[in-house]
């Protein structure tokens, strides 16, 4: 069955045989989005973070049936390498990534927050985060990067 | 239809007809779209077939191109660890290269030496050291040609930016000029002068990593990622309880499925498909009935477990004096034991791997920290010569050891062979923590009194710890062992029994460890192995002393530590924290003050760490505030990039002592999801303060493991100087603070 999705700005049509399909693999078989990881489809760590409608949402969680009518953007829809985001311009300065696995998420969900919140504290930042899991232990230089993303230094 | 590749089927010798497994599968996938040019342009291309991969040869390491560009091979990996941009500063200061000339190749099993598996914190401490040599020597080389070519003598001439440069006249000859398209054709001479730190332009700065911009865009290609032409995905489904066997398949039950082909061999079984989303509803819904037997002593059971369990020997590690006697006329000796429990990896992302097995020869897409060793592992498997298998790395998901990376692998060989197609296996979330090797458990009683003086005076280790099988090429694979391909038996655990006394103990001191021949669940090597459990033992023990002998635990340290470099450490943490002198427990307003240091091995990395915490006594929850870190590594090759270890040895390592242990039934694995196996989380995080030592006149040691040993003894010691409560299990979790809380 066909599925309009807006993703990133563009309509994209795509064949799923089922609609309970999990967005997650729409997104990277179909679409070839990776950014998007896969890391337990049980909505614990947040690797499969997209933006749906400005909010931080976990792909594995909501199906393709119900991500049609949908604003979808995925990280490479929030910048690009010429053009990054300034969530993305904040992990990079900070070096915020070790593996970068769970990096994807913690992009997507910082740059949530900023819509709601241009002047989070850091224990805002700890909230916000607090679904998003990190294996390697880069938790300090996220929240340094998520804090000058939003223009502040850590307290 | 159930493709049974079991040598006595009772399905029958079902002989592989791929063509019909083609054809329904093309006929089943319309909308199926094969993925092209990204994966395939990503794949590495082949730079310089055929070149040596011989370690003691500069030819394996470096190809300078007629372009003015190098590439570096590097038997070794960056498993998110910072090598990436540490080689090229190396190479391109021993050489006189811009580091952006330099592609830096990883793991290529076709392309690098074999420098040995990505473990023990050893990337910059010998990998890196190895190809410095190797770039040292290239440009003597380089320098000898540019003399002949002038016909000079070779002093006043430099290496820079790829020229050879005469530093008088400032007449300059390009590499490429000078090589004319050769290979150098040359031993590595471990003789060759390495460049004086003081002249270093490129090493000892905190340069950007090359893959955090991709990383953070979602264009960096992860093995999760790559998409190989005519791929297909596949699932492994495993049984029920850790031995057990198939007893029937219930086809029907995926009926529903019609894109999906079941691939039995034996008791391995998996389901395949061109869709990833079938595969997964798959394995959910094949009705498959197991073998179950109980042969698990439980998580809960393990130590008294350890105890009992058949042993295959006691061995003396250390002996200096007589601790016994020593122990016996001290004044008030204590003892006390600790236990360490299995702990998973815990990979972000469960593992994946890619295998497309030909007739003649098969090629590999792995994140494994052990490629060279997986190509072996592979090729017997498939009953290849090593040489007919190349296995090609991609970036995982952190793996901190051997996680289920080399499994996935063989994973997809097995079903690849089957069927004759490329496959695709990703391990779930249930895999990753349910089958992964785990960290061994570790178990140690220790002894010890104080001299009036506050000297070590007489010091017993007992460990229990799973013994290592000499010899073992790998841990047996879960495929393979279903599968009925014979391995090699035994285990793997990395080398747990090192860092088992304190550095201050100087005589009358024994060391010994009933080795155990088996490990309740497969083991491995997980992040700085043993040292972390040992550590946290011994020096939680010293503290321990401390208290009871009314002593500060950080001046019965110094006043026993002769290394200056340990002494810097410690001193440096006391001066951070402002350490003040007094016994513990302090228990100001429930807050604590812990201490705990090490001597990485006894031959690497220094580390002290201090710890600040608070106990909440309502809900026996521990609050870490603030952790400080004093660190020596030697020479560092930049320092950002060791900072950043640092402190994922420091956050990682509290996450597995306050929250981690693997559950276990008699059955099988029971914590398999990030509910039941917690993680550390942002809420959690502490302040942290590190300062790194910088030692430029000193070999670089590794930054990958040893801050984690000093973690989880700073942090029981910071907990028992707030209330005087003493912890000795990992995980520190409520319960048992609240125990430790009513013996206090």
């Amino acid at each position: 069955m066909l599925y309009k999705l807006n993703v990133n700005g563009l309509t994209r049509d795509v064949n799923s045989n089922d609609p309970e399909q999990p967005l997650l693999y729409v997104l990277r078989n179909n679409l070839d989005l990776t950014g998007a990881k896969f890391g337990c489809g049980l909505g614990q760590c947040g690797a499969c973070s997209v933006l749906i409608d400005d909010e931080a949402t976990r792909s594995c969680q909501i199906t393709v049936a119900q991500a049609v009518g949908k604003k979808i953007v995925t990280l490479e829809g929030i910048g690009s390498l010429d053009k990054p985001h300034a969530v993305q311009s904040a992990f990079i300065k900070e070096q915020a990534a070790q593996c970068g696995y769970c990096a994807n998420g913690m992009v997507v969900s910082v740059v949530a927050l900023l819509k709601k919140h241009t002047k989070p504290s850091l224990d805002d930042i700890k909230q916000a985060l607090s679904a998003n899991l990190c294996r390697c232990g880069t938790h300090d230089r996220i929240l340094r990067a998520a804090m000058r993303a939003s223009g502040q230094v850590m307290p | 239809m159930i493709l049974d590749k079991s040598p006595n089927s009772s399905h029958g010798s079902y002989t592989l007809d791929r063509r019909s497994f083609l054809q329904s599968g093309v006929a089943l996938i319309v909308g199926f779209s094969i993925k092209d040019s990204k994966a395939q342009q990503r794949s590495t291309p082949d730079l310089q077939p055929g070149k040596t991969l011989k370690i003691d040869e500069v030819d394996a390491f470096l190809a300078l191109q007629p372009d003015g560009s190098a590439t570096v091979y590097c038997g070794k990996v960056d498993l998110g660890t910072g090598l990436r941009i540490a080689i090229p500063q190396m190479v391109a200061e021993e050489l006189g290269l811009q580091l952006s000339a330099i592609t830096l190749i990883e793991g290529d099993t076709a392309l690098t030496p074999d420098q040995g598996p990505t473990a023990g914190s050893s990337g910059i401490m010998r990998g890196g050291v190895q190809i410095r040599q190797a770039a040292a020597t290239a440009r003597e080389a380089l320098i000898g040609l540019a003399a002949q070519h002038w016909n000079i003598p070779r002093e006043g001439l430099v290496c820079n930016e790829g020229h050879v440069v005469n530093k008088s006249t400032n007449a300059r000859l390009s590499f490429a000029t000078l090589l004319q398209g050769k290979r150098f054709t040359l031993k590595v001479d471990e003789k060759a002068p390495l460049k004086n730190p003081k002249d270093y332009a490129l090493v000892g700065k905190p340069l950007p990593r090359p893959d955090i911009a991709a990383k953070v865009s979602g264009l960096h290609p992860y093995m999760h990622d790559v998409k190989i032409k005519d791929m297909l995905h596949a699932r492994v489904i495993r049984p029920k309880s850790i031995s057990g066997k198939i007893t029937s398949i219930d086809e029907k039950s995926i009926a529903f499925l019609t894109d999906v082909q079941i691939v039995k061999i034996n008791d391995f079984l998996a389901v395949v498909s061109p869709d990833e989303w079938s595969v997964i509803r798959a394995a959910r819904h094949l009705k498959v009935e197991w073998s179950q037997k109980p042969s698990l002593p439980g998580h809960q059971g393990v130590k008294s477990w350890m105890v009992q369990a058949e042993k295959s020997g006691m061995e003396v590690l250390v002996q200096k004096g007589e601790s016994a006697k020593a122990l016996e006329q001290s004044s008030n000796p204590i003892s006390a034991t600790y236990y360490w429990p299995l702990q998973s990896h815990a990979s972000m992302g469960p593992s994946c791997g890619i295998a497309d097995v030909r007739t003649d020869g098969a090629t590999i897409w792995s994140a494994s920290q052990a490629t060279h060793r997986l190509r072996g592992v592979c090729a017997r498997i498939l009953g290849f010569q090593p040489e007919q298998v190349r296995v090609i790395y991609r970036d995982g998901s952190g793996c901190y050891g051997t996680n289920g990376h080399d499994d996935v692998c063989a994973d997809a060989a097995l079903i690849s062979k089957a069927i004759g197609r490329p496959v695709r296996v990703q391990w779930s979330r249930e895999d990753e923590l349910g089958w992964d090797p785990k960290g061994p458990p570790q178990l140690l009683t220790m002894r010890g009194a104080l001299d009036e003086k506050g000297h070590l005076d007489g010091w017993e280790t007992d460990m229990w710890l799973p013994k290592a099988t000499a010899s073992l090429p790998n841990i047996p694979l879960l495929g393979p062992e279903a599968a009925g391909i014979p391995q090699q038996q035994g285990i793997s655990t990395g080398l747990i029994s090192q860092n088992a006394h304190p550095p201050y103990a100087h005589t009358n001191l024994t060391v010994k460890v009933n080795w155990l021949k088996e490990s309740p669940l497969r083991p491995s090597n997980i992040r700085a192995p043993g040292k972390i459990a040992n550590s946290f033992a011994v020096e939680s023990f010293v503290d321990e002393l401390a208290a009871h002998y009314q002593r500060d635990p950080l001046s019965i340290r110094l006043q026993g530590l002769t290394d200056t470099r340990g002494v810097a450490v410690c001193k440096k943490v006391a001066e951070l924290m402002q350490w003040k002198t007094r016994p513990s427990p302090v228990k100001q307003g429930n807050k604590g003050r812990g201490f705990s240091y090490v001597h990485y091995k006894f031959n690497e990395t220094y580390v002290a760490i201090g710890m600040e915490v608070e106990v909440d006594r309502q809900s026996y929850m521990v609050k870490v505030n603030k952790i400080y870190c004093a660190h020596d590594c030697g020479l560092m090759i930049n320092p950002d990039a060791t900072r950043q270890q640092v402190e994922g040895n420091i956050l990682q390592t509290l996450s597995r002592t306050l929250f981690e242990e693997t559950q276990f039934d008699q059955y099988k694995v029971t914590s398999t999801d990030w509910q039941t196996y917690p993680l550390l989380t942002f809420p959690d995080v502490p302040e942290l303060v590190i300062a790194l030592l910088d030692q430029p006149h000193l070999p670089p040691l590794g930054a990958g493991e040893a801050a984690c040993a000093a973690v989880p003894a700073a942090l029981a010691n910071a907990i028992f100087d707030a209330c005087g409560a003493r912890l000795r299990e990992v995980p520190f979790t409520p319960d048992r603070l609240k125990a430790a809380l009513l013996k206090a």
